[in-house]
Parts: structure tokens; sequence; C-alpha cells
């Protein structure tokens, strides 16, 4: 088997200096505006005591979904043997945790008392999917962490098959946690489904996809690595697959509520006469995010640039946004069902269709986020070898194995 | 504020000559779930709630006036809830709900509160465990671990919580609340431990309507497990199994 040779980013380039400022000035904006949340109160965003959470946790939940899915890579190296990817892994887990932070930072710093977090760590009440996901997400960063260490470390490698296969099993369980918070809510039309579990896993492998190609082609790109088209080709392939896999499951889904004459209000809602939800459901999630991906990945000249597979990346990842904003905000702008065949009507908006608009600060917290994710990959590929000098087949005359690891790690 | 004191020592009187006289006779003389008096003690300061009781409350929605607000208005002077004038954030405890059958037209009005659910999804969900039921079927929020994460908002389905959006003043000694915490009717549970019954109940009593009535769902003797027996009701959203505290007739 061919050896890998990895590298650091040399990080000198006025290129590298001026994304890292980019991404510390949108770091540090998402961190004022949750600062500002937090002094005013949440009066000032768009949230309410109708639509209770918002476009923060529109990103948070996009972020952690995502970040077990950009796992995935090194998974189908560690745990499925094929080698091909195995050069990836490293990037791949890399990208998982920085996914994973953002996404939680966003979500803590949305809390009511976010000073209150020992709180959360300290009280706990097992029979909230909370308070699992608490205990999932923590233990994600550990074992990701300790596999990231048994790729790294040769004497390790041998243990990172067993490392992989526990962080492959970890991160199907984190992501049945992240679907079954809107799983077991009963109270709300559009939730209480079983289905919202591995829903959640197949977008998260599409989301994840969709990042992790477009993080690797920017990574190799902008620091002049070889680029082997083949690995490329093949995780299109993928990417094409869970994209087909989150619309059959979102059909399948709808397909189960349209069945039961219960949920024809929420359908009605977000298929027919929902305005903007509509509109993010058939235009951005299907058509944008699903259909048109799905074109460019199988049309057989298209699929061929590179450009064609960015621009389809970039369509998932808006589509995902897009999907995650009408799971939950979609969902909540529906009203409770307190009486059936009832008009309601109250000053508290009962019956009534929830009005929202993403607020400045909610916007700028989510897009810090990103930014942290990002910004965690971008040091972190300049402190330590992450990136694999070159992918393709022929290994360099001159390389020698830096930090190669085992053919049967 | 003396002649309240007064008051009250003579209702006190009143009331232990009333029990002793006997309860059967008195509850013979009564009008059937008319509650004038309270036979039960306050519980002393020091001795915890017990689980042979559970409060609940009945929901008269035949005697519910359109248009009325009195036990909305007595909660929010109950508890300070002082409106912002925003009103998709300013907190409600409880609020008059208007319906409308959509096949026969029939008009309904009714309070909707905290139902305080024997299994309630806001105390399975909350993440630390200050969503929480008291052994007297009470669901409160213990304000110093709520981290404002709002899940028990998401999962309630009677809509019955509201978030602090901003900072507070002038609060009432009894119900203290803070920003970015989750709050929702206590039943009054600072009345209740002092033996007087919930604001609203009060209010609603006062004004004439008799509408709510409000007791011990455990002991059969209490004028609401009575007018429970007597009239037909019904909980909302009974399909969630939630065993709810708070029961509607006439809806």
């Amino acid at each position: 088997m061919r050896s890998v040779r990895y590298q650091t980013l040399a990080g000198q380039s006025g290129g590298y200096w001026i994304l890292l400022a980019v991404l510390a000035v949108l770091v540090a904006m998402g961190y004022a505006a949750a600062h500002y949340m937090e002094v005013n109160g949440h009066y000032v965003t768009g949230m309410s005591n109708q639509i209770v959470w918002g476009t923060p946790h529109v990103f948070a939940v996009f972020l952690i979904v995502a970040a077990s899915g950009a796992l995935n890579t090194a998974s189908i190296s560690s745990v499925f043997g094929k080698s091909d990817y195995k050069s990836l892994a490293r990037l791949s887990a890399l990208l998982s945790v920085a996914l994973l932070v953002g996404g939680l930072i966003v979500l803590v710093l949305d809390l009511g008392r976010p000073e209150r977090l020992i709180v959360a760590m300290t009280y706990y009440n097992f029979k909230s999917i909370f308070a699992w996901n608490i205990f999932l997400y923590i233990g994600f960063l550990l074992v990701v962490a300790i596999y990231l260490w048994m790729m790294f470390e040769p004497r390790m490698n041998k243990f990172g098959k067993s490392a992989g296969t526990v962080a492959f099993i970890w991160r199907f369980v984190l992501t049945t946690g992240t679907g079954s918070i809107f799983g077991f809510l009963v109270a709300r039309q559009a939730y209480d489904a079983a289905i919202m579990a591995p829903l959640f896993i197949i977008m998260s492998l599409s989301f994840g996809t969709a990042i992790f190609l477009l993080v690797l082609i920017a990574a190799f790109e902008w620091t002049g690595r070889p680029l082997d088209d083949d690995i490329l080709r093949r995780l299109k392939n993928l990417l094409a697959i869970f994209v087909s896999a989150v619309l059959y499951m979102t059909l399948a889904y709808h397909l189960t509520n349209l069945y039961a004459t219960e949920h024809h209000g929420v359908e009605r809602f977000i298929l027919l006469d929902g305005g903007v939800y509509t509109t993010m459901f058939w235009l951005f999630q299907v058509i944008l995010g699903g259909v048109v991906p799905l074109v460019i990945l199988f049309s057989p000249t298209l699929s061929r640039t590179r450009g064609a597979l960015i621009a389809a990346s970039i369509l998932v990842v808006i589509g995902g946004l897009a999907q995650v904003y009408v799971i939950i905000i979609g969902a909540q702008a529906f009203p409770l069902v307190l009486f059936p065949g009832m008009e309601e009507n109250s000053t508290f908006f009962d019956g009534a269709v929830n009005s929202y608009t993403p607020s400045a600060p909610e916007i700028l917290l989510g897009i810090g986020g990103i930014a942290l994710a990002l910004l965690i990959a971008v040091v972190a590929m300049r402190v330590l070898p992450f990136l694999p000098e070159r992918l393709g087949e022929q290994p360099s005359a001159t390389s020698e194995p830096v930090a190669a690891e085992a053919a049967a790690g | 504020m003396q002649s309240t004191n007064a008051k009250s020592k003579m209702n006190c009187q009143r009331r232990k000559f009333i029990g002793r006289a006997g309860a059967a006779a008195a509850m013979l003389t009564l009008a059937p779930g008319v509650r004038l008096v309270d036979l039960a003690l306050a519980r002393p300061a020091d001795e915890p709630a017990s689980d042979k009781v559970r409060w609940g409350m009945l929901v008269d929605a035949t005697k519910c006036a359109q248009g009325c607000t009195e036990c909305v208005d007595a909660c929010n002077e109950e508890f300070g809830l002082e409106g912002m004038g925003r009103p998709k954030t300013d907190a409600q405890y409880i609020r008059k709900i208007d319906l409308k059958d959509k096949t026969t037209g029939k008009r309904y009005s009714l309070p909707m509160l905290c139902q305080h659910c024997e299994t309630a999804p806001c105390v399975d969900v909350c993440p630390t465990g200050a969503s929480f039921r008291r052994v007297d079927g009470i669901v409160l929020v213990d304000k110093h671990i709520c981290i404002g994460c709002r899940y028990c908002m998401m999962a309630c389905p009677f809509k019955a919580r509201s978030f602090i959006h901003e900072n507070l003043t002038n609060q009432v000694p009894e119900a203290p609340r803070g920003k970015g915490t989750v709050e929702s009717c206590t039943f009054c549970v600072h009345r209740v431990d002092r033996d007087r019954e919930p604001a609203c109940v009060e209010a609603c009593t006062r004004a004439g309507h008799e509408a709510l009535v409000f007791g011990d769902m455990n002991d059969p003797g209490s004028g609401l497990s009575q007018r429970l027996r007597e009239l037909p009701n019904r909980q909302i959203r009974a399909d969630l199994g939630l065993n709810s505290g708070v029961r509607y007739h006439g809806v």
C-alpha cells in the first residue's frame, strides 16, 4: 500500500492571513450579536413566545447535523476499509469536530442564560433527550479526538480501525439524538414522528459530504496541492446518493403525514399555503437543494467539471439550511391545535399562523458559528498535518512517509 | 391593612366554626359546587407538600363570559406581569381563548393555562430538571437551574409557557422572575401553600361567574371532586394521555 505524506499549511501567504482575518471578524461579530441578545433579552430578536427557536437554532442544528456527516469520509476508510479515502480521514475527522463545536457554541450562546452552562453540565434529567445529547456531543468530541490521535501517532495506527468504528457508531447515535429532539415532541403537528431520526441521519450524510467536498477542494486548490479527480468522482457519486436519499425520506415523511387527516392542516401549510415556508420547501429545499444538484451530479458532462461539483455542493448546503429552517421554524409557525374542528382566537395568537422575521443578531450569531467552525479547521490545518501533500495515484518520489499510516489501520 | 387582618381573622374563626359544626351539615346546606369555605388548613412552612393531594381545577365554560378577563387581570396583578407593549414576547400565564365551532358556529369562551399534567411533556424534556412537578401535582419551573433553552415551550401542547424576553423591574416578592428563563402558571403555589385559592379563581368568583373551581382532586369530599363527578368534563388534548390537572366542562 502506498504511504501518504501529510503536511501542515504553510500559512505564510497573504491569502491565508486574509482568510483568517475574515473568519475572525465574523466570529467576533457573532459573539457581539450574542452579547447584545443576552444584555437586552431576546425581545431584540425575531423570536417570541410563539417562535421560541429561531435562526440560531437553524444554524446550530445544521452545523451539528453536518458535523456527524463530515466524519463519513473517515468512516469509509477506517470502518469499511476503502483505502482510497484513507488519506482524507484526518481532514474528515477535523471537520466533524470543528462543525460540532461551531454548532454547539451557537446553541449555547442563544440560551436565555448562557452563563449557566455549568448547570447544564451538573444537573441532569435523564428523561430529557437534550440531556442525553449533552453526553452525546461531548462524547463525540472525545471519541473523534482519540480517533485522530490513533491516526496521527504511527504507533497507535493499529487502533485506527477500532477508534474509527466507535466514532462511526457514536455519530449514528448522535444524529439519532438530534433528530429525536424533534421526533419526541408529541405536542406539535409537524413533529412526533419516528422518521425524524433516520431523516436527520441521511441529512447529515448529505450536508456533511457537501461541506467536506467544498473544504477539500478549497484546501487543495488554495495551497496548490494536486487533487486527483478520481477521489472527487467517488465523493460526487456518494453525494448524489445522499441527496437522493434525503429527497426520498422527505417524501416518505410527507406522504405519511398526508395519509392522516389530523396532519392535513400542517401539510397544507408547508406544501401549499405557508408563504415563505412553502417557498423555502419547494424552491430552496427540493428544487435548488435537491433536484438541481442531482441533475448536476448525474450529468455525464457537467459532473466532470470541478466548478459544477462546487456549485452542486453549495446548493446542497443552501438546501440543507432551508430544510432545517422549514423543520424548525415552519413547524412552529403552524399553530398548535388545541381544539380540533374549532376556530381559535386569543391574545396569545392561538389558532393563528405565527409570524417570524429573522433578526440581524440571530443571523450574525449563526454565521459566526459557521465562521468559528472554519476558523478551527483552518488553524488546525496550519498547526498539525491534517492535509496530505497530494491526492492521487502516483506517490511523489521524494516523499518520505512522515506520518505514514499502517495499511492495516 | 388592619381591617384586612381583622377580616381574615374573622374568616378564620368563621371557618373554624363551620368546620366544628360539621362538614357534612355545611356541605348539605350549600348549593352544589359553590365553594364558600375551605376545610383544609394551611400546612406549616417546614412541612413538605404531600402526595396525598393533587391540586386541580375545573373550568366551566358554560359560565365563562365572553369578553370577561377577570381571571387574566387578576393573574397579571398577582405576578406583576406588566405588558411591554410587545404582544409576541409579553408573558401570559392565563389567557382567554374564544372558540367557534366550524360546523355549527357555536361559540365558546374559556381560559387556557398550564394544565398541570401528571406526565408533563415540559418536565420530560427539560435537560436540567428545572421544569418539575411537585408531589401535589403543581408543575413549576426552578428559576435557579433553568438555562433558558425553551425546549419545554416546544414540548408544551398548550402553549402555556412564556420566556422572559427582557430585563424586569418592580417584581412581586412572592413570584420572582428572571430574564432568560421560562415561566408559567404556578397555580398560585404561594397562595395554595397558605390555604388560599389561586388569584384567577378568586377573581372569577368575585365577579360572580364561578366558572373556575379549584381544589384537591384526590379528596372525594372536595368541592372540585364533587363538581367533577357531577359535570361531564374533559381534558384538552386528552389524546396525549397526560392526565391534566385542569378539566373543562361545556366545550
